[in-house]
């Protein structure tokens, strides 16, 4: 039974994400009002919110540490919240700025805070591989931290998915695939693209664990992923756990959706996974003021990260050509050895 | 008769390929986002009303399945056209493209033909960062056997385009983002520009002098056309006469134009939205060196330092050739 404590947590981290998206898609539109242009206002670049999709970021990572890993795709935002990734420097980062997670040079798809073990990738299905790696290492190490790769259900038919699924499966590696089924793959509906019904029917041709939540709710996958993780970090293999989500926004700002019907868009409101939240609380003697002081907590948080953010310096030019790589292009060293090498004449066999 | 009937460049890609479809019904277009979207660059707009889901095919995200479908299907002589949304993403498909469809024909000794094209949108200037933003012009030009199509303006985008799906070879056809003419991505002056409504062809492997001049001569493609045209406006009020030259194709690659233009001005600048070492930049530096050393006088490169495209937007446009970067090169080589 999951205790109050637990639930205000997921709460917190829940109301947290949705304002976060909020408040970004308010920044993001300053300049871009009446007439949308992707280069004007605070924000650069593209910009794709998780706005419905709090309760599968929130329910899985409430049961990870700082050491197990987690890879995102390019709709990081919520579950780097839930991760406990740093939120004033993510935010700087979004901005553009030096003082950013990746001195604004990753942006928004590329955010990386290693201090918490999370990295995301805006290539569809490609953080799967690397948290394959994370499991592999951890394998290794004899470790029992755990790796976890979230990806969207359009994500599902990529290789970069189903050949990490057969890695961590024949390995039994430590990794937990959270599919985010929002019911888009931008414009395509799931069923023009797949003829699985759910995601984690994916994990059957493995022959490896498949667990489906069929509702956004946090409390729901809270549970499911109890089991899941606790598998992985007890040594007994990969899972792939689907979750019904809903996608309350554009797959990016400036997205018109006029392949969605009203009606779907409308049905995606109404599957408000805080709304069930709140319910859950109200179960748990949780009143509306104390449910309102916690909202306003996060607020304040979000509010502090963005106005902070803002105030930070932006990145200067010379900088862009700074981090290609780690070690000097000379490698560790700057020098060759001086051998006295005999002439042989390089023959025979 | 003068056309004067103006079009944006996705309109203009978008009419060839409804008129090429019409005429085949063995061409098809798939990609992700093509059907009800009409494709995140507005590349298939319009179309999925006319012909449908069963030629306008939304595709799984697969891109080595759906690429490969498409080498598959132009084996068998049909004439696929396939997207690949992004080029940054053709690392996850990079085999049907390379050791499959731009090969075949060879290893089958002709016996084989591919006659599809692969569609994909280039290039940055609006901070979408390192995974979203390259041009990878010379990647896909430097391995044999794809034709490498860019067009600058809707004129060349609908004859280069015709062209592409009549071709019985595998054909990489690169729009940059920034001169489709998008609503949230609006484009410079430049490649909007008169189409004839009747069907063209344009070849492959003629470089389109798109200003005369005598003093420098600049070859370059795609967006950067439209910047080496305001760089030689600009360098004009000087009294600089610069010769603007768009590649329009990297393979074939047009060097006799360039020569040509070498011999006049002996002054060469080439600028390239792609990395600039081991790419496009070098390559033409190079030819023009192998046939006409003697008359060249001064050479300047300008392209993407080596690094990865960064996301803000001071550092986007830091490392993103400019056309002040274009008119300092032509000033340097005076």
């Amino acid at each position: 039974m999951i205790s109050e404590h637990r639930l205000r947590a997921l709460y917190a981290d829940m109301v947290t994400a949705r304002y976060y998206e909020e408040r970004l898609q308010e920044e993001y539109l300053e300049g871009k009002e009446p007439k949308f242009d992707i280069s004007a206002g605070p924000i650069p670049g593209e910009l794709h919110l998780a706005a419905g999709q709090e309760a599968a970021a929130v329910g899985v990572c409430h049961h990870l540490r700082d050491d197990d890993v987690v890879t995102a795709p390019h709709r990081p935002h919520h579950v780097a919240i839930a991760k406990g990734v740093d939120l004033d420097r993510m935010t700087a980062e979004i901005f553009g700025r030096e003082t950013g997670l990746g001195r604004g040079k990753g942006g928004h798809m590329h955010l990386f805070d290693p201090d918490v073990n999370f990295a995301c990738s805006g290539i569809i299905a490609q953080g799967c591989p690397p948290a394959v790696g994370a499991g592999l290492a951890a394998k290794k190490r004899n470790t029992d931290s755990v790796a976890v790769a979230y990806l969207g259900e359009g994500a599902i038919d990529q290789g970069g998915f189903l050949e990490s699924l057969n890695f961590a499966a024949v390995h039994d590696l430590p990794v937990v695939f959270v599919v985010e089924d929002n019911d888009w793959a931008i414009s395509m509906p799931q069923e023009r693209v797949t003829d699985v019904e759910f995601a984690s029917k994916r994990a059957d041709g493995f022959e490896m664990a498949g667990v489906h939540v069929d509702r956004d709710d946090a409390v729901a996958v809270y549970e499911a992923a109890a089991e899941v993780v606790g598998r992985a970090r007890d040594g007994n293999g990969p899972t792939v756990l689907s979750v019904q989500v809903h996608r309350r926004m554009g797959h990016f700002m400036g997205d018109p959706q006029s392949y969605r019907s009203e009606e779907d868009q409308d049905a995606a409101m109404e599957r408000d996974s805080i709304e069930r939240m709140e319910a859950h609380l109200r179960d748990h003697g949780v009143d509306d003021d104390a449910m309102a002081e916690i909202r306003e907590e996060a607020h304040e948080r979000v509010d502090d990260a963005i106005e902070w953010a803002k105030a930070q310096p932006k990145p200067d030019p010379e900088s862009a050509y700074e981090n290609v790589f780690t070690n000097p292009p000379s490698g560790v060293t700057d020098t060759e050895p001086d051998f006295d090498l005999a002439e042989t004449g390089g023959e025979g066999e | 008769m003068t056309v004067d009937r103006e079009l944006t460049m996705s309109r203009a890609v978008v009419e060839a390929i409804g008129a090429e479809m019409r005429e085949n019904e063995e061409v098809f277009y798939m990609g992700e986002d093509v059907a009800d979207y009409g494709g995140i660059f507005d590349s298939t707009q319009g179309l999925l009303a006319e012909f449908g889901y069963d030629r306008i095919m939304d595709v799984p995200i697969s891109e080595t399945a759906y690429l490969g479908a498409a080498v598959g299907a132009a084996q068998q002589g049909m004439r696929p056209i396939a997207e690949l949304m992004f080029v940054d993403f053709f690392g996850v498909a990079m085999d049907q493209i390379y050791n499959q469809m731009a090969k075949n024909t060879y290893m089958s000794g002709g016996a084989v033909s591919v006659p599809m094209v692969l569609t994909t949108a280039v290039g940055g200037t609006y901070s979408d960062a390192a995974q979203h933003s390259q041009a990878l012009y010379g990647t896909f030009a430097h391995l044999p056997g794809m034709k490498v199509v860019v067009p600058s303006t809707a004129y060349d985008a609908k004859g280069l385009m015709h062209n592409a799906i009549r071709d019985d070879d595998p054909v990489v056809y690169m729009y940059h983002k920034r001169l489709m003419g998008l609503g949230w991505l609006p484009a410079p002056p430049g490649p909007k520009t008169p189409v004839p409504e009747e069907d063209y062809t344009i070849p492959f492997g003629k470089a389109d002098v798109k200003r005369e001049g005598a003093d420098a001569t600049v070859v370059t493609l795609g967006l950067h056309v439209h910047r080496a045209l305001d760089a030689a406006a600009s360098l004009a009020e000087d009294g600089i006469d610069t010769e603007v030259i768009d590649l329009r194709t990297l393979v074939p690659l047009d060097r006799e134009t360039v020569i040509e233009s070498v011999h006049k001005t002996g002054r060469l600048v080439v600028v390239d939205e792609d990395y600039r070492s081991f790419g496009l930049t070098g390559e033409v530096v190079s030819s023009v060196a192998d046939e006409a050393l003697d008359a060249l006088e001064a050479v300047e490169r300008v392209a993407m330092p080596d690094v990865p495209i960064p996301y803000a937007r001071e550092l986007e446009t830091e490392v993103m050739p400019a056309a002040a970067d274009i008119e300092a090169a032509v000033r340097n080589v005076q």
